[in-house]
């Protein structure tokens, strides 16, 4: 084991490097350029034996890495925001197809106007496309989860693709230590790839042909199915890691002081450490707080959500996104999930912040904290969604 | 191309019988082709076009061989990424194929086919043209020729013909060629020698379409035939930085030798009605591309 100074991106290349990927497929976009450079000189230098596909776009991208993993080989992209809707046929269309990839989200708000720092839209609206979502709160763990984004996808319980969301710029440009294991541990905890099948002209196969509504609703149902058995999945990989690597994430939540806490704030992404900055001050001052950290949106963790906060005196969805004329996607997702447990849910708020990239910190998280609890102190119930406003409430 | 060959008997197991295609229809045709080359060593990347039809609805196929259906402007992008993955795991003697309609090449395809060529990866691109979107009846794509009728042209097509084969030349790929449906073993050699080139290569099938066309579905050869004899579709390779015109072709550069252009358009309902100064323009076009084809002889 060493230690490194890594940015997000360069966390992520380091980490699709250890994998030993056979072929990357992308085109540039910021801010995920830097894992693309880094990965092409790594494949230039001789350190990585990779093909790098450099496509004309994203929706290209996706479909040459598509190609190649269907071909056998491991294969990895990376985009952002506008890359990402660009692809968006093509999202699709992979996990539908069940073939195992991973591909990194530098999280970008999408425009206009114009704006290339992190907010988490353009990974919310992936939600419904069948792909295991995941969202890593700094490099170590971009990295972590990026080795591990490809145990999941080639589990044979699983074959569906792996998107690992970083924060832009706040991630992606910012240097943290990363341990960084040795290679040879890497390749025997990763080991050979496996996937449901293969087209390389060894057998006549066909694939995504016209087919039925019965047939097709079949593959769909089934595609559910491996959602579901990807929670436990998921907690397998992070527990074999932990044995590993000496690193555990506690699975798809990460909780920070919930054992005794009253109130949540429930987040994902890199400002749950600016949050738990703040719980930290707010248990000086005699607030009973902690963080439930969401690491995979999907498959959802409805149960792992609803042991944490089902006896809350108040739960606090902070998002950086929204479903318009709706609420957060998280929120909602919370809400609902809680639904197959009890039909009782705690008092929940949804606060809205950060949306194009304003920066939100730890006095902004206490500020958000106290003003839920001191209502619900005295009594009184705040509004369940709004929005904090960084320019109109400063 | 001037020798002709016997095709293999086993190009009938390729495209099997129960198959979907329309009476008349020129893919099936043309498929044979492939699979007389390749036997099942082959690897088809099948965008959205008629060809998702033609070989049949699951769990059942009518192709012996891999096809590979995806997205529509992504034939090309996907071919590059098999072959980047086969070429990595060490599989060598399987032939990746992209075989893409006029809509899902010309239109939507052609950022993804421009990538690909660019980069030379290593793949046969076919693009089987029968000059319309015929699978979802029979609307204009930029390779419909000028004067033919089609649903959201029902005056005619007021704009030439994309000539998608100039297009991949200029992207200096080590082979391009045409080919019709008409003469299987031209096409037959053309695929034989673009398999033992690396890099991109670039095929164009002219495939007349009964349907979309308005003639007799008895008639598909023989019209394919008459777009060749008129000059209306000129047979021809291009490789070592010149084009080297085909067999049947050949003689056709003498233009007293072309059959007239009324001969080809008359068999066709598409053309009904045109009037003689759209047949003039359609004259001209072939015209000049018989003079492009010319310069680049040299």
């Amino acid at each position: 084991m060493v230690l490194k100074s890594l940015t997000g991106n360069y966390a992520v290349a380091l980490a699709v490097k250890m994998a030993r990927v056979d072929v990357v497929a992308a085109y540039p976009i910021t801010p995920q350029t830097t894992i693309v450079e880094k990965l092409a000189e790594y494949i230039d230098g001789g350190e990585l034996d990779a093909i790098m596909i450099r496509v004309e776009s994203e929706h290209s991208a996706l479909a040459a890495a598509y190609g190649s993993a269907l071909a056998g080989a491991r294969a990895f992209t990376a985009t952002s925001s506008h890359g990402l809707l660009y692809m968006y046929e093509w999202v699709n269309w992979v996990s539908r197809a069940r073939v195992p990839l991973v591909m990194a989200i530098v999280t970008r708000t999408i425009g206009p106007p114009w704006n290339i720092w992190t907010d988490h839209s353009d990974y919310y609206e992936q939600r419904d496309t069948g792909w295991i979502q995941g969202f890593a709160m700094d490099s170590q763990e971009v990295f972590d989860m990026t080795l591990q984004a490809f145990k999941i996808s080639e589990d044979p319980r699983v074959y569906l693709p792996v998107m690992i969301g970083l924060d832009a710029f706040i991630l992606s440009h910012t240097s943290m230590p990363v341990e960084v294991p040795e290679q040879e541990l890497v390749d025997e905890w990763l080991g050979a790839r496996t996937q449901g099948f293969i087209i390389d002209g060894s057998e006549a196969l066909i694939h995504g042909a016209l087919s039925s509504p019965e047939y097709t609703e079949e593959f769909i149902k089934d595609m559910g199915k491996a959602m579901e058995e990807a929670v436990e999945v998921i907690r397998e990989v992070d527990y074999s890691f932990g044995r590993t690597f000496g690193r555990s994430y506690g699975g798809l939540v990460e909780l920070y002081k919930c054992s005794d806490a009253k109130y949540h704030l429930v987040l994902m992404g890199a400002w749950a450490g600016d949050a738990m900055e703040a719980v930290d001050t707010l248990r000086e001052q005699g607030y009973s707080i902690g963080v439930v950290r969401v690491r995979y949106t999907r498959p959802f963790p409805g149960e792992e959500l609803y042991k944490a906060l089902s006896s809350s005196k108040g739960v606090i969805v902070v998002e950086r996104g929204v479903s318009f004329g709706s609420m957060g996607p998280m929120f909602l997702d919370i809400a609902g999930n809680m639904l197959k447990y009890s039909r009782k849910l705690p008092y929940m708020r949804n606060v809205i912040a950060g949306v194009g990239g304003v920066n939100v910190t730890y006095k902004d998280f206490e500020y958000i904290a106290k003003e839920t609890i001191d209502y619900i102190e005295s009594g009184e119930e705040p509004s369940v969604m709004t929005w904090y406003h960084a320019r109109r409430s400063k | 191309m001037s020798s002709t060959p016997t095709l293999p008997r086993d190009m009938r197991n390729t495209v099997l019988p129960g198959h979907a295609a329309c009476h008349g229809c020129p893919i099936p045709m043309g498929l044979k082709v492939v699979g007389a080359v390749f036997g099942d060593k082959v690897i088809l990347v099948v965008p959205a076009c008629c060809t998702s039809v033609v070989l049949g609805m699951h769990p059942g196929t009518a192709f012996n061989g891999s096809v590979i259906h995806v997205a529509f402007a992504s034939a090309a992008a996907v071919a590059s990424g098999i072959s980047a993955g086969l070429f990595k795991r060490g599989v060598r003697g399987v032939q990746v194929v992209a075989w893409a309609g006029d809509g899902g090449t010309a239109d939507i395809g052609m950022a993804s086919l421009s990538g690909a060529a660019e980069r030379n990866d290593d793949f046969i691109y076919v693009m089987y043209d029968n000059e319309a979107y015929m699978n979802t009846g029979i609307q204009r794509s930029s390779a419909t020729p000028a004067g033919a009728w089609t649903t959201t042209t029902p005056l005619g097509k007021k704009e030439s013909k994309k000539d998608v084969t100039k297009i991949l030349i200029a992207h200096g790929v080590p082979y391009v060629a045409t080919a019709s449906i008409a003469y299987p073993h031209d096409f037959y050699n053309k695929l034989k020698k673009a398999a033992g080139i690396r890099g991109f290569k670039f095929i164009y099938l002219h495939a007349p379409c009964p349907v979309g066309w308005r003639f007799d579905p008895s008639l598909t050869v023989k019209v394919a035939k008459l777009a060749v004899e008129t000059g209306m579709i000129i047979l021809y390779e291009y490789y070592d930085g010149k084009i080297h015109i085909s067999g049947p072709s050949r003689p056709l550069l003498d233009k007293s030798r072309r059959r007239p252009l009324i001969e080809y358009l008359k068999f066709q309902g598409r053309f009904h009605g045109i009037s003689e100064g759209e047949l003039r323009n359609l004259e001209s076009y072939v015209d000049s591309s018989w003079e492009w084809v010319k310069k680049f002889m040299q």
